[in-house]
């Protein structure tokens, strides 16, 4: 059976720099940091990460109430991230409703915030009398997926892939392989999530966040550099419009990139710890997907959240793969782990690097730990003549995602 | 609770929970037609009553026939007579 090619033409960001691809990407290119001390953790005692990535001056008042009510802050970025990539692609209402385009947006957990303030009132009498109708929606685990598709009236596939740090990414690749089997002409695909204290405290608990950071927050977190400590907790959301290269010529839509592979797998040789060996299978797995050898990718946007053991495997595993000349760089320094909403925002930024023909360095990079495999890591921005670029990402509860991007070259 | 004090506190309560504006809630507008609220919004609605006034409504058989903001008022009168 003939595959159809899929390309992206739409993309929206909610993340810690702002609520636009703008935002998102003004901030990298600049070298800035969006991770800065969030007070509102010391509530949770013993949590020693007090830094954090935040979204910050958007309006979700944006969004109709009969549509934000069921809503916590995770359906809000998605939402206001889905409207902005639709609104590029120019994803009309009959599109919505045709059935041919769907939903594939996942977060980690439903909402922490919601969930916690709803027990911490059903604890004092047991009672459910002041239980509110809208409760659940914003609790379960499709509610972005849900919510957007209630939002903008769309009839077709609806999933919320749920693999932590993975999520965003997983679900662009089951978006890009149901379009590639002609399930669907056109699919909303990201990930979101929101910030909890408790999010934080869950890594700080596996001794995996910044910690020695607090009073420096824009330092930190630093991948592959000798001096990290740990990743930074975020939020926000990343929405990419993907569609059958067919249906967006037809409707001469702007073509803004193009997935070309795609593999995930499950390391079932711990729920925690990273694996090079599987790292490594995952991304020869997503190569063979695309059908391209690996000296055909001249980028690779790693994971690299400035865990200790993560960064290592990670880069093991890159070194395993690719010649020590393919460049590496990690997006995690600028905007810290936006956890489920990483892989589709790092997707975002990675399609820009193609088509700008520039390189994202790793920020605060000064000293790659020796442990680290030899890369090509890079430093600073970078022009740099790109095609094919790999986007990692590997997630707790074994489960490792690589994606292949490739510029659009109208042929 | 004057007739007065009991239209201000379910119009201000409403308000804040359905994002309505003040000045549009006259006693004879729909609730669904008018101000767009739908079953969820229901049962919402009852709760914030309840919060607003601390008394129990939600199985009581009038609240089904509820129409206008008008009727909330005479409601919330009647079921405040009862109990005073």
């Amino acid at each position: 059976m003939a595959m159809n090619r899929v390309v992206i033409t739409g993309m929206g960001a909610v993340s810690p720099f702002g609520g636009t691809v703008a935002d998102l990407l003004s901030g990298l290119y600049e070298g800035r940091s969006a991770v800065s001390y969030y007070d509102a953790l010391r509530q949770v005692q013993g949590l020693r990460s007090l830094v954090a990535s935040r979204v910050q001056g958007i309006d979700p008042k944006q969004i109709a109430r009969k549509h934000r009510r069921s809503m916590s802050k995770m359906s809000v970025y998605a939402t206001l991230a889905a409207s902005e990539a639709m609104q590029q692609a120019g994803i009309d209402e009959t599109m919505c409703a045709s059935g041919g385009l769907g939903v594939a947006v996942g977060s980690t957990v439903g909402s922490t915030e919601v969930t916690e303030a709803f027990f911490e009132d059903y604890f004092t009498d047991h009672s459910l009398e002041r239980m509110k109708s809208t409760l659940f929606f914003q609790m379960m685990n499709h509610t972005c997926a849900s919510n957007i598709a209630q939002t903008f009236n769309i009839a077709g596939r609806l999933l919320a892939p749920s693999a932590a740090c993975a999520t965003g990414s997983q679900a662009i690749g089951y978006g890009y392989e149901m379009i590639a089997q002609g399930h669907q002409q056109i699919m909303l695909c990201g990930g979101a999530d929101e910030l909890h204290p408790l999010t934080c405290a869950t890594f700080d608990v596996m001794h995996a966040a910044s910690t020695a950071y607090n009073d420096r927050a824009e330092l930190t977190p630093r991948p592959f550099a000798a001096d990290r400590d740990g990743m930074v907790c975020g939020e926000g959301s990343g929405i990419v419009v993907l569609e059958s290269l067919d249906s967006a010529l037809q409707r001469g839509a702007k073509i803004l990139g193009e997935v070309i592979g795609f593999a995930t797998v499950s390391d079932p040789g711990s729920i925690a710890n990273p694996d090079a060996r599987v790292m490594a299978l995952c991304i020869r797995q997503a190569l063979e997907s695309a059908g391209i050898d690996a000296a055909q990718v001249d980028y690779v946007n790693a994971h690299a959240t400035a865990t200790q053991q993560g960064d290592i495997a990670e880069s093991q595993a890159i070194a395993e793969v690719f010649e020590p000349s393919v460049a590496v760089s990690s997006l995690k320094g600028h905007l810290g782990h936006t956890m489920a909403a990483s892989g589709a925002l790092e997707t975002i930024a990675t399609i820009d690097m193609l088509n700008q023909g520039k390189l994202v360095p790793t920020l605060h990079l000064d000293h790659v730990d020796n442990d680290c495999a030899e890369l090509n890591y890079i430093k600073q921005l970078s022009d740099v003549d790109l095609s094919v670029a790999l986007k990692n990402n590997f997630a707790l509860g074994g489960v490792n995602t690589s994606l292949v991007l490739r510029r659009y070259n109208h042929d | 609770m004057t007739e007065q004090e009991i239209i201000t506190t379910v119009n201000t309560a409403l308000a804040e929970e359905f994002e309505l504006d003040l000045d549009e809630m006259t006693p004879d507008v729909s609730l669904y037609e008018d101000l767009g609220l739908d079953s969820l919004d229901t049962v919402d609605m009852v709760i914030v009553l309840e919060g607003a006034f601390n008394f129990k409504i939600r199985e009581e058989a009038d609240v089904k026939e509820i129409r206008t903001l008008g009727d909330i008022h005479a409601f919330v009168a009647k079921k405040l007579a009862a109990e005073s």
